[in-house]
Parts: structure tokens; C-alpha cells; sequence
């Protein structure tokens, strides 16, 4: 079981260093998201500090679900996908570990990439360690509900879009949460360990349900 | 081992592909699926996988049922569809180790090379199969089945993009695989010589049923 | 007595079951509507805390929010089913029940904006109730939008019956994010049910006309399902002998 694991893990990280683009384009939308909203909004300091844990993760949200189009997509295309199914191992794990793939690919840059953020924000330092660490909390969440999503609208005419549809409002825990930790924690003498809490047990909660809904998804859509 | 199938019912959308459908599988047969397009020899091959649910009728291994025996199952079987479910950004070497490991078996890399040399990739192991043509592409699908381990084979127009020399080097792989108490479902129009094994013929959409052994 | 149920969940038994059912439901779902709207305008009391007339219009909108919340449960029970008998029927009623509650979220949603106009002075306000209400429709239209995308009926039933059950698990974690943005503050959510706040007298006019919109829900996706089955079994035999297919 574990070994079905380490070989999808592999396997699909191997593909995603062959082709670097697409981990880099993803990585590029979230800078430019980030960036355009000073344009529209204004440039003033107050504001711009103000509105960045909302942005911050809004770009993140985007950012996710934009890259989940292909994470079934270009597996279903050329058959591999149905040669997973048709393996003696259990789908959720394959499953899980394509997301996990999915997730050092696209999630983890944009953790590694938010001190930027901070900079661009003017955001203190210590705000900004709490920005990685939400993110490191919460992008997990949003690959895995992603998935179920993904694996749902799998092969459908404009099924990027209908993606987006159908992930995005059940990303807004995760997003009141991870965006109100980084509020929390620029005002004076607020507790973040309840945010983080419960974006803890949105992580565990997720980790367990979504690779069985999404294996559970992708019979269906397989068929 | 026996692959046996009871009153089978598909249908696609509200269109009954066929019903009624029954037939049995041994060890050291071969069974030809006949039909015109769109009678549904793909959707039975997919029903016989398990991934495409029938509508009545079971599906027995060994007498029992396949959703139940589920991965034990998959575990004797190898299906090759349309696809040739390879990566265009790994070699060709890479592609046969992942998909022998995910079947459930490790031979070692010699065995996989000898595996492509005999399918007539020799040279062209570690090119991306991006760079191979599309006839090369489809020997490196059908490389799986040199170094397989299961039981049942069943593939869907295997023969498709293959050269004369492809051609009959895969009818003699199954033969041989047959001949050695394996079982085989292709839908095919070629012929394969036999030398100990039957053929069994199965005939979809007007005047179906199993045809008499030839 | 003992009732065969599973013979009702054949469409062509239930086709006609239905058929007879309707005509009552719109009678309940009328008489229970005026009934409810009559005690809401005229037995009760013209001014209610600081709001005059105007805040009658709860009649409608609690009793379609109630709706809407009922109604996804509904539809989340018959997707379950669906699932796990691998019934047709069962498909077909989750569908149907997404419509009607889909127009109950947008009836609510809209006499919510009209009753915050008059009595905030602001069309829309960000308030937890509103927004969750927002999310659910757009729950509701994401179901809707996956069904009507997938060709293939058979997948587009259960992708859509899946995706509702997952939106069953989240929807409570949005409405517990929505009502508690900042958890540091929200150690106590119970708060009051603003249930107890209501004066029976008005409680009856909502419960009453909230029965009545039950009963409008029952006809019309009865309704609805049939046109389905019709639709779904228009090759099948006993379709093509009905008389109002024949007319």
C-alpha cells in the first residue's frame, strides 16, 4: 500500500520536473495577482496592510485552483488514469499521493514565496512568519477539497471554469481562518492559537475525507 | 481459473448496447470479440475490467463475483484499451517500470530491457516516448505484456498502429501467453495461430452470441 | 398493512402515485399559504420592536429560508440513497428538489435585501445569516451547474449526488466560519436562538405559511420528477401507452 504510495509520488514528481513550466506558472499567477491589487485599490500603506491577509490568500485560492485543472486531466487524456483504477492497490492512496504531489508543487512555492508578499505589503516580520505558517496550514486544505472537485469535472467542456465554481465557495473557512490569523496577529494582544487550531483540524478532517470522496469521484467520472 | 459471465446488460446513455449476454472463459482460451462500431465491444471490455457497471448480470472469477473480489481481481488482470496510458515525458524504460510496479510486481530493469529489445525498442529505452513515433509508442504499451505476471489479458484493438513485423511478433506473444494456460479477450480482426489453446468467438450487436469454437 | 415501498421506486409506479398526490398538495400548499399570510398580516401585532408593517415581510422570507435549509437536506437524503441503492428514482427526486430549493435560497435572499433596505437603509449587508444564505445558493447552483454539464445521465447523477454530500460536510464549517470570523470571540456561539425572541402569535403566521411553502415544495417537484421520468423513459413501453402522451 505504501508502495503505491512512493511510486505515484515519484512518478509525478518526476513529470513535473520535466516539464518545470507549469510549477513556474502557477507560482507567476500568484506574483501577479498579488501585484495588481495595489494598482486597483490604491497605494496608501494603511490600506495595503490592511487588505493583505485577505489578498494574500485570495491570490492563494486562485492560485489553487487554477493549477487542480490538471491534476486528473493530463492522466485521463492519455489512459494512464484508468491503468490507476485498474491496479491491485487501493485508489484512495494513489490518490492521496497525487495530491500531495499536487500540493509540493503548487502549494508549497506559494509558502516559500510569501515573505515577497510581505515585502510588497509592508508587512511586519513577525505577521509574516504567521503568513507562512498558515499557509503551510491551509494550502493542503484547498488541494485536497480541490481534488474532489477535480476529479468531479473531470473531461467536461469548460470544466476549468465549473472548477473554479465549485471549489471556491467551500474554500471560505479556510480562507476567514488563514486570513484572519494574519489580521490577529498584526493587532496587539490577540491570541492566533485558536485560527490555527482550527485550520489544524480543517487539515486532519480533509487529510482523512477527501483522497476516499475524490477516489470515490473519479470511478464515477470514469466510467 | 475461469472468467464467467451471466446474463450481462449494458447500457450507454438510454441505448441498450446488448443483453442477455453469457459466455465462459477458461484457462488456455482465447476469446475474439466480433461486432461492428458501436455494438459495444469497448464497453464490454471496460464492463469485464470493472470499470464500467452493467446494468444486469454478473461477473464471476472463479465463481465469485469481481466487485468483490475487487483488488484480487485487478491483481490477475491486465488491460490494454485505446490508450496506450503512457507518459509522453518518460522514456520508454521509465514508463514499463511504473506501470509493472503500480500491476504489482518488480522484475528488475534487465528483465524490462530485454522486455523492450524483444518488442523492437532496442536503442530507443531511454529516448522520450515524446520522440517515438506512434507505432513505437504502442510497442511500448504492449512491452507490459512480455513481463506480466497475470492471468487474463484483455485488450482492445492491440493490433491498431502496429507494423507487419509488430503485428505478428504480438500474435505470437499471445498465442504463447494462451498456449501457457493464460487467458486472452481481444477485439481484433487478426488472427492468432494457436497451437495448443482454443479460440473462442463472441459475436456483439446482430446476431449475437457465441459463435461455434473454430 | 404492510406497504411495498420498493414498488414505488420504480419510476413508471411512482409516475402515476405522483400523479394522484399532486392535485392535494396544491390544495394544502394554497390554503396553508393564505391561511399563514392572513394571521401574519392581520392578527398580529403592526409594530414589531422599532419596525412598523414593513417587517411582515418575515412571513415569506423565514419561511422560504426555512425551506431552503429543509430542502437541501432533502436533497442531500435522496442523493444518499441514490448512492447506495443505485436507484433511479432517487436521482431524479435529488434533482428536482435542487430547483425549488435553489428558488427558495434566491426568494430568501431577495426578501432579506428588501426587509434590510427598509429597516437598515442598505439593500445588502454582510451579515452572517445573509452571506450564508449567498454560499447556499451558490452550493445550490454549483450542483446544478455540474448536472446540467455531464452528458452522460448516469454520471451526471451521481458526480452531482457526490458533490452534494460533500457540500453537506463543508456547509456547516462555512456557516460556523461565517457566524465566528474571529474565534477568539466566539468561545460561547450558542447564542440565542432568536427563535425565543418571537411572540407566539407571529411564530404561528410563520410556521403556517412555512407549511404552506412545504406543500408548494411536494407539488411542484412532484411535478418536476415526473416530467423527468418522462423524459428519462420516453423510449420505454409503458410511456408511450399513457393517454396524456397519446392526446
Amino acid at each position: 500500500m505504501l508502495s503505491a504510495f512512493w511510486i505515484v509520488l515519484k512518478r509525478d514528481l518526476l513529470l513535473a520536473l520535466r516539464r518545470r513550466n507549469e510549477v513556474f506558472t502557477v507560482l507567476f499567477f500568484f506574483i501577479v495577482v498579488i501585484s495588481l491589487f495595489p494598482l486597483g485599490v490604491g497605494v496608501e500603506e494603511k490600506i495595503l496592510t490592511k487588505i493583505a491577509p485577505g489578498i494574500v490568500w485570495i491570490a492563494a485560492l486562485l492560485a489553487s485552483t487554477l493549477a487542480l485543472d490538471r491534476l486528473f486531466s493530463s492522466d485521463f487524456e492519455d489512459g494512464t488514469l484508468e491503468q490507476l483504477l485498474l491496479t491491485p492497490h487501493s485508489l484512495s492512496v494513489m490518490v492521496f499521493a497525487k495530491i500531495v504531489a499536487h500540493w509540493l508543487l503548487t502549494g508549497l512555492p506559494l509558502v516559500l514565496i510569501a515573505p515577497l508578499v510581505g515585502l510588497l505589503y509592508q508587512i511586519p516580520v513577525d505577521s509574516i512568519a504567521v503568513m507562512m505558517l498558515v499557509l503551510l496550514l491551509g494550502t493542503p486544505v484547498l488541494s485536497m477539497i480541490g481534488a474532489i472537485g477535480a476529479a468531479l469535472t473531470l473531461g467536461l467542456r469548460g470544466g476549468g471554469v465549473l472548477l473554479s465554481f465549485l471549489v471556491l465557495p467551500l474554500y471560505i473557512p479556510v480562507l476567514v481562518y488563514g486570513a484572519g490569523a494574519i489580521s490577529a496577529s498584526m493587532a496587539q494582544g490577540v491570541s492566533i492559537q485558536p485560527y490555527l487550531l482550527l485550520l489544524s483540524a480543517f487539515m486532519i478532517l480533509s487529510l482523512i475525507f477527501a483522497p476516499w470522496a475524490t477516489a470515490a469521484a473519479l470511478k464515477i467520472s470514469i466510467e | 481459473m475461469t472468467l464467467q459471465v451471466n446474463n450481462l446488460q449494458c447500457i450507454r446513455g438510454d441505448r441498450e448496447l446488448f443483453s442477455g449476454l453469457s459466455f465462459a472463459l477458461q484457462q488456455k482460451q482465447l476469446l475474439m470479440l466480433e461486432g461492428a462500431n458501436g455494438s459495444g465491444k469497448t464497453t464490454l471490455l471496460r464492463t469485464l475490467c470493472g470499470l464500467y457497471l452493467q446494468e444486469q448480470g454478473d461477473i464471476l472469477w472463479d465463481g465469485v463475483s469481481i466487485r468483490k473480489l475487487d483488488d484480487q481481481y485487478r491483481q490477475e488482470l491486465l488491460y490494454l484499451g485505446h490508450y496506450n496510458a503512457i507518459k509522453m515525458d518518460l522514456t520508454a524504460l521509465e514508463n514499463l517500470r511504473i506501470n509493472t510496479l503500480l500491476g504489482g510486481y518488480n522484475p528488475g530493469d534487465n528483465a524490462l530491457m530485454q522486455a523492450l529489445d524483444a518488442i523492437g525498442l532496442f536503442g530507443f529505452e531511454d529516448y522520450p516516448t515524446r520522440q517515438l513515433s506512434q507505432g513505437q509508442k504502442r510497442r511500448v504499451a504492449l512491452a507490459r505484456l512480455l513481463v506480466s505476471k497475470q492471468k487474463l489479458w484483455i485488450l482492445d484493438e492491440p493490433f491498431v498502429a502496429l507494423d507487419v513485423a509488430a503485428v505478428e511478433l504480438l500474435q505470437n506473444i499471445i498465442a504463447a501467453h494462451v498456449d501457457a494456460g493464460g487467458m486472452a479477450i481481444l477485439t481484433t480482426h487478426q488472427e492468432v495461430p494457436l497451437t495448443t489453446g482454443a479460440v473462442k468467438r463472441l459475436r456483439l450487436g446482430e446476431k449475437q452470441g457465441v459463435l461455434a469454437d473454430a | 398493512m404492510k406497504i411495498n415501498w420498493f414498488k414505488y421506486a420504480a419510476p413508471m409506479n411512482f409516475y402515476s402515485l405522483a400523479g394522484k398526490l399532486i392535485p392535494f398538495f396544491w390544495i394544502a400548499a394554497i390554503a396553508f399559504t393564505l391561511l399563514g399570510l392572513y394571521w401574519g398580516f392581520f392578527k398580529t401585532a403592526d409594530v414589531l420592536n422599532d419596525q412598523k408593517q414593513y417587517y411582515r415581510i418575515i412571513y415569506v422570507h423565514v419561511a422560504s429560508a426555512w425551506m431552503a435549509m429543509w430542502l437541501y437536506a432533502v436533497m442531500v437524503f435522496w442523493a444518499a440513497l441514490g448512492l447506495i441503492f443505485n436507484t433511479r428514482l432517487s436521482y431524479m427526486m435529488a434533482s428536482a428538489t435542487a430547483i425549488t430549493g435553489a428558488n427558495m435560497t434566491l426568494i430568501a435572499l431577495i426578501t432579506g435585501a428588501i426587509w434590510g433596505k427598509t429597516s437598515w437603509g442598505t439593500w445588502w449587508d454582510w451579515d452572517p445569516k445573509l452571506t450564508t444564505f449567498l454560499i447556499l445558493l451558490f452550493i445550490y447552483m454549483g450542483y446544478l451547474a455540474l448536472q446540467s454539464a455531464i452528458d452522460d445521465t448516469r454520471r451526471s447523477d451521481k458526480a452531482s449526488a457526490l458533490l452534494a454530500l460533500v457540500g453537506l460536510a463543508i456547509v456547516p464549517v462555512i456557516y460556523f466560519a461565517v457566524n465566528c470570523p474571529d474565534p477568539n470571540e466566539c468561545a460561547s456561539l450558542h447564542q440565542e436562538s432568536s427563535l425565543k425572541r418571537v411572540e407566539a402569535n407571529i411564530l404561528i403566521g410563520m410556521l403556517v405559511t412555512t407549511l404552506g411553502f412545504w406543500m408548494y415544495s411536494f407539488a411542484v417537484i412532484l411535478m418536476r420528477v415526473r416530467n423527468i421520468i418522462l423524459d428519462r423513459e420516453r423510449k420505454t413501453s409503458w410511456v408511450s401507452k399513457l393517454k396524456e402522451i397519446n392526446q
